[in-house]
């Protein structure tokens, strides 16, 4: 029902709605929650075991019940509360967790069998036969029991996330926070303040009460005003700090656009990490139900939001309200509800000694013991005799400060008699101060106090001076509660109205000897799910308490984790989904490699073509095999650039070097390029190269493009660390650098075609280097082979890379030779055994790839000593080899084991393993493997078995160098 | 004679504007890597100074000189953008073409970056540089009065310009909410 004249909301702006199809209208700065307690609609969801009717309870996200799906251009938001969703124009909202209808929930049979679904009840049920729990039992279960749906397809809305930085994060923005941030704010200090809600304020909003003369939400919207109007000053409201971690760092959800019928391109939300200096928390604090029979009804709400629809938004939840409570808030409920023209049915105060006095029904010392009406509320029983006629009941069990951030980092609350409630104890948080009602002061007067003074806390450790805000008159009364967790008779009692547990299940916990909190809280599902027992965790403690015989500080608190509410997975990886994941790096070739056609393929982050296939091939093997032929007959080119390139320069750069690599690099010439070995601190092999000197004191090393950030990361390690004396600088020049190989017998004759000064081999061998010129710029030459052709690998200013790619496709052609892919490139150097990462995948040693004898006996090096401990020689390490298939089956595959012909192929037995597989249009089918003494075992027939592709093959074992095994063919 | 022509790493991927966000690319010319030799900073400080007129910045800073800038781009190195290089007791070398540069410039480049990098760019100020990510990438970012320059990996231009447009188009459409 709307009141006239009451409420925050815009009257002259309607909004229509759908819920549950069916169209409603409410007005602008309504939730959807208050559009529809406005509209007459008590049920809204149905609950999660049971599948009892549920009506909304609360105002904010503390709402256990009214949790819907939001349906929006094809995607679904589950779990939104009603309490928190904006009204907007085109809301499509529809209550979950029913079967059939909302009204009519086919699975309302559960409440039915209630007797035997209590706590635990699925531990004890569905033991047997064991192989029906995951395929009939779980599947059932889910089916039954649940919260929102998942589309199961790609969300294609769009979220952020972001970073911020202050001096002082304020957590909420009711009295206390608005007077906390004033403080900072005037002080100077960097400050964001953020509420959850839509409209900053918090209490103020939502009661009658005054500050300074004027009404509390003038009050606060013009001092947010003064705040935004401040450049030292962030306000976020719709954004919810959800943890608190360490460091000073905090998270926060905002919710962007959720009250947007269009977003644009704004996201729907963004995840924040807010790096503060200091805190002040004044989150506030719930209000708590009372467990009774048959609490759960629609209708029966909190007496906070009974009256505060009715203040900020001029909607009464009922024509008859009954209140049931327990301190002096209570009471204000009825006092509010009458001035604002609603009929108050009774007051019940389980308080004998109370002074109230008023134009209602007035029961002292009495308790509602049972609620009548299904699907909304029609009466309730008063002391177990008097029924009372009403369509809503609001009840308060006094106040439970907001604890959950200041608990983050595992600090326990403290438990204060006064208020009955668990308060924070000081620097659970460092840097954080608890104001306000989150700290158990609950007046607005206190409130403004404790504001003022926490911030000037927080502002000394920071080293800011501040002067008090003038302090505003406000009413300072007291709750004045008496304890009341549960009331005392049959029935079902709710004490978790969103994971269905009642004081019967807790009771029964502790009877089965699950009588600690966490172990309670598991037992029962009890403060589970989106929900964490904002409502239920201090009620269902209390019960815990009476029914072990321990008092409520003794039983304590379960743990408060991070997030106070749930945020989105999509949220927190934003920007990560599908190419976000990793950046993607794009040769200077990239883009004429794909207009050949060539399928990219990613290496590390790089994207490098896989083959380029001509017009006539339909298979990727004609591309790759003519490649190779092309390779090995005339000439061809390959983008080379993704290969790591470092730059050592400095007078102890030779020295540097020969401590890193296995080899002695101090021996090089100048011009000249050696092969090298790294290995890691454990003697393992950790990437191999090529080290080529530029100068005296100026060497460029070449890593594999899957190991150049973790060779850069070692070498800075070593520089910084182990020799930070030594006269040495690195920097990568990966990126400089376009360089392509030049593989092939007419290789020189292209390069010829192309450079200033003609090559011969006398003025340019075999592993030289130099620096050449080419179209009358300068470029880098090394003339060093991957193919075990005759090949120069040439670098020029990236800038050049795209137009050289060309320029040498364009003076290959006319040698019969032409561009070769990652396919191609495999071949070449399985033919001739050379090793990639497939080889040395981290757990071989130089003995394994058969380069022991490059670990020089002159000198030390990283990972030497390591190498030689016993267990990484011998004939017991798995050595590389060649294999080639000798029977019928040719088929051989990567990671697939060797056995001894006459063994079963069992782990057990196995002998090695291949890292490599190659078809090679002159050799056939070859393989690169890891095989136990495999270098005393050459000639040896084996079993190859793929196990996964289910393939045998017999191979013999041979050395892994198929092809020239004296290297004729790259010096010639 | 083969004729080779040059190309810009973000050759055909900006100049992009959304509201009053632009992203430009930076044509930063000849850059050098410099780090000194042990115990020479003073020196190369000083053959900078006279070359170029800037010499060797403090940490996280850039100086501008006559002809040329120095600015810190980690520990014990510095990039130099000048023409010609005086004779260091340095390591050199030649990063001209390593880097793609672009340059984000316009109200809520700040709020731009905050979605992006983990550093607290409003701390910093026209001349500060800092070795940051954006998103994945590694970066150099520097302040400048004009805006904020990013240099990224070459080979991750495209990447760039991606990531930043996607939150330009957000930050102009959340800027207007």
């Amino acid at each position: 029902m709307r009141l006239d004249g009451k409420g925050l909301v815009n009257r002259d702006a309607k909004v229509s709605f759908k819920f549950d199809g069916v169209t409603y209208s409410g007005f602008e700065g309504d939730t959807m929650a208050s559009a529809l307690l406005a509209n007459g609609v008590s049920l809204v969801g149905r609950s999660f075991k049971y599948h009892r009717p549920r009506g909304i309870m609360s105002d904010g996200s503390q709402e256990p019940n009214g949790l819907v799906e939001l349906h929006r251009a094809g995607e679904i938001t589950p779990n939104v509360r009603l309490t928190q969703q904006e009204l907007h124009h085109g809301i499509d909202a529809r209550a979950q967790n029913y079967w059939g209808s909302l009204s009519w929930d086919l699975l309302e049979v559960n409440d039915l069998l209630a007797p035997f679904l209590g706590a635990g009840f699925y531990y004890k049920t569905f033991m047997w036969p064991k192989a029906f729990w995951e395929k009939l039992y779980e599947p059932t279960i889910r089916r039954a029991a649940g919260l929102g749906r998942l589309l199961m397809a790609k969300n294609t809305q769009y979220y952020e996330k972001a970073y911020a930085f202050c001096d002082v994060l304020v957590v909420g923005a009711g009295p206390t926070g608005i007077m906390a941030a004033l403080t900072a704010a005037r002080a100077g200090a960097d400050v964001i303040l953020c509420d959850e809600d839509f409209r900053m304020g918090g209490r103020l909003n939502f009661e009658t009460h005054e500050i300074g003369g004027k009404p509390g939400h003038v009050w606060a919207a013009e001092r947010v005003a003064e705040l935004q109007a401040m450049d030292n000053v962030r306000v976020m409201c719709r954004t919810t700090v959800t943890g608190a971690y360490d460091g000073g760092t905090y998270a926060a959800l905002e919710r962007v656009s959720h009250h947007l019928a269009n977003s644009g391109d704004a996201p729907l939300e963004t995840f924040w990490r807010i790096a503060a200096k200091g805190c002040v928390y004044a989150a506030g604090a719930m209000e708590r139900p009372i467990a009774f029979r048959n609490n759960d009804r629609p209708g029966v709400m909190m007496a906070s939001a009974v009256r505060g629809y009715v203040n900020r938004f001029g909607a009464a939840p009922g024509k008859r309200v009954a209140i049931f409570g327990n301190n002096n808030d209570a009471f204000r409920t009825a006092t509010d509800l009458v001035d604002a023209g609603v009929h108050v049915a009774a007051y019940i105060d389980s308080r004998r000694d109370t002074d109230i006095a008023g134009d209602f029904p007035i029961y002292k010392g009495a308790h509602v013991t049972n609620v009548h009406g299904r699907k909304e509320v029609q009466g309730i029983t008063v002391n177990g005799r008097d029924d009372i006629m009403a369509d809503c009941l609001a009840v308060s069990g006094g106040w439970n400060p907001t604890v959950h951030l200041a608990c983050h980092l595992g600090g326990r609350p403290q438990w204060n008699a006064a208020i009955s409630a668990f308060i924070p104890r000081p620097g659970m948080v460092p840097g954080m101060e608890v104001a306000g009602a989150a700290g158990g002061t609950f007046s607005t007067s206190g409130c403004l106090k404790s504001g003022i003074f926490r911030a000037k806390e927080v502002l000394k450790m920071l080293g800011i001076n501040a002067r008090a805000p003038r302090m505003p008159e406000a009413e300072d009364s007291q709750t004045a509660v008496e304890p009341l967790w549960q009331v005392p008779g049959k029935g079902r009692a709710w004490l978790d109205f969103q994971n269905d547990v009642t004081v019967k299940d807790v009771t029964q916990s502790a009877r089965e000897n699950m009588s600690s909190v966490e172990h309670m809280k598991r037992y029962t599902t009890q403060g589970m799910a989106p929900d964490q027992g904002k409502n239920s965790n201090i009620g269902a403690l209390a019960v815990l308490a009476d029914a072990t015989g321990r008092g409520i500080p003794e039983t304590g608190t379960t743990t408060y984790r991070p997030p106070y509410t749930p945020v989105s997975i999509a949220a927190m990886g934003a920007y990560a989904e599908e190419e976000g994941f990793a950046p993607q790096r794009f040769t200077t070739s990239d883009a004429t490699s794909r207009e050949m056609g060539a399928p990219m393929i990613e290496a590390a982050l790089w994207y490098r073509p896989s083959y380029f296939p001509k017009q006539s091939e339909t298979h990727w093997r004609q591309s790759c095999d003519r490649e190779v032929a092309m390779v090995r007959s005339d000439v061809g080119i390959c983008d080379v650039s993704t290969l790591g390139k470092i730059d050592v320069q400095g007078p102890d750069a030779a020295a540097f070097l020969d401590f890193v690599y296995t080899n002695t690099m101090s021996t090089l010439k100048v011009g000249r390029v050696r092969y090298g070995l790294m290995l890691r601190e454990d003697g393992h092999v950790m990437d191999d190269g090529t080290c080529a000197r530029l100068g005296k004191a100026h060497f460029v090393i070449t890593t594999t493009t899957a190991a150049a950030g973790q060779v850069m990361r070692h070498l800075e390690f070593v520089r910084q660390c182990l020799r930070p004396n030594w006269d040495v600088q690195l920097i990568s020049t990966t990126e400089q650098w376009a360089q392509f190989a030049v593989a092939g017998p007419k290789s020189r004759d292209l390069l010829n075609q192309l450079l200033s000064k003609k090559l011969t081999d006398a003025s340019f061998p075999f592993m030289a280097c130099g620096n050449v010129s080419i179209g009358g710029f300068k470029a880098r030459l090394f003339r060093i082979s991957f193919s075990g052709e005759h090949a120069y690998e040439i670098a020029v200013p990236a800038r050049y890379g795209a137009s050289l790619f060309q320029a040498l496709l364009a003076a290959a052609k006319p040698l019969g030779g032409g561009a070769y892919g990652m396919e191609a490139l495999n071949v070449l150097r399985i033919e001739k055994g050379f090793i990639t990462h497939a080889e040395i995948h981290g757990r071989v040693t130089a003995f394994d790839i058969g380069m022991e004898r490059m670990i020089s006996a002159k000198k030390d090096c990283i990972g030497k000593t390591a190498a030689a401990r016993p267990g990484l020689l011998g004939k017991n390490r798995e050595q590389l080899v060649g294999l080639q298939p000798v029977g019928a089956v040719k088929e051989m595959n990567a990671g697939a084991y060797l056995f001894e012909t006459e063994d079963e192929p069992t782990r057990a037995n196995q002998q090695g393993y291949t890292t490599s597989v190659a078809f090679s249009p002159e050799l056939g089918m070859l393989a690169l493997a890891f095989l136990r003494d495999g270098r005393a075992r050459y000639g040896e027939t084996l079993r190859l078995v793929d196990h996964i592709r289910k393939v045998q093959t017999f191979v013999v074992v041979t050395n892994p160098v198929f092809l020239d095994k004296e290297g004729e063919r790259a010096r010639g | 004679m083969v004729d080779l022509t040059a190309n810009t790493p973000c050759a055909g991927l900006l100049p992009l504007s959304h509201g009053e966000l632009s992203l430009k690319e930076r044509n930063y010319g000849a850059v050098w890597s410099v780090a000194p030799f042990n115990g020479a900073s003073r020196d190369v400080s000083a053959a900078l100074k006279k070359a170029i007129g800037a010499g060797l910045p403090g940490d996280g800073r850039l100086l501008a000189g006559k002809s040329g800038e120095v600015f810190w781009t980690g520990q014990g190195q510095y990039f130099v953008r000048a023409l010609k290089l005086p004779k260091l007791p340095a390591a050199l070398s030649d990063q001209s073409d390593a880097w793609a540069c672009v340059g984000l410039e316009g109200g809520g480049a700040i709020d731009v970056l905050a979605r992006l990098c983990p550093l607290n760019l409003r701390s910093m100020d026209e001349g500060d540089v800092a070795r940051s990510l954006i998103g994945h990438m590694q970066a150099i970012i520097i302040m400048r009065s004009d805006g904020i320059d990013l240099m990224v990996f070459r080979s991750m231009a495209a990447t760039l310009v991606h990531e930043l447009e996607r939150v330009m188009r957000s930050v102009t459409a959340q800027r207007a909410l």
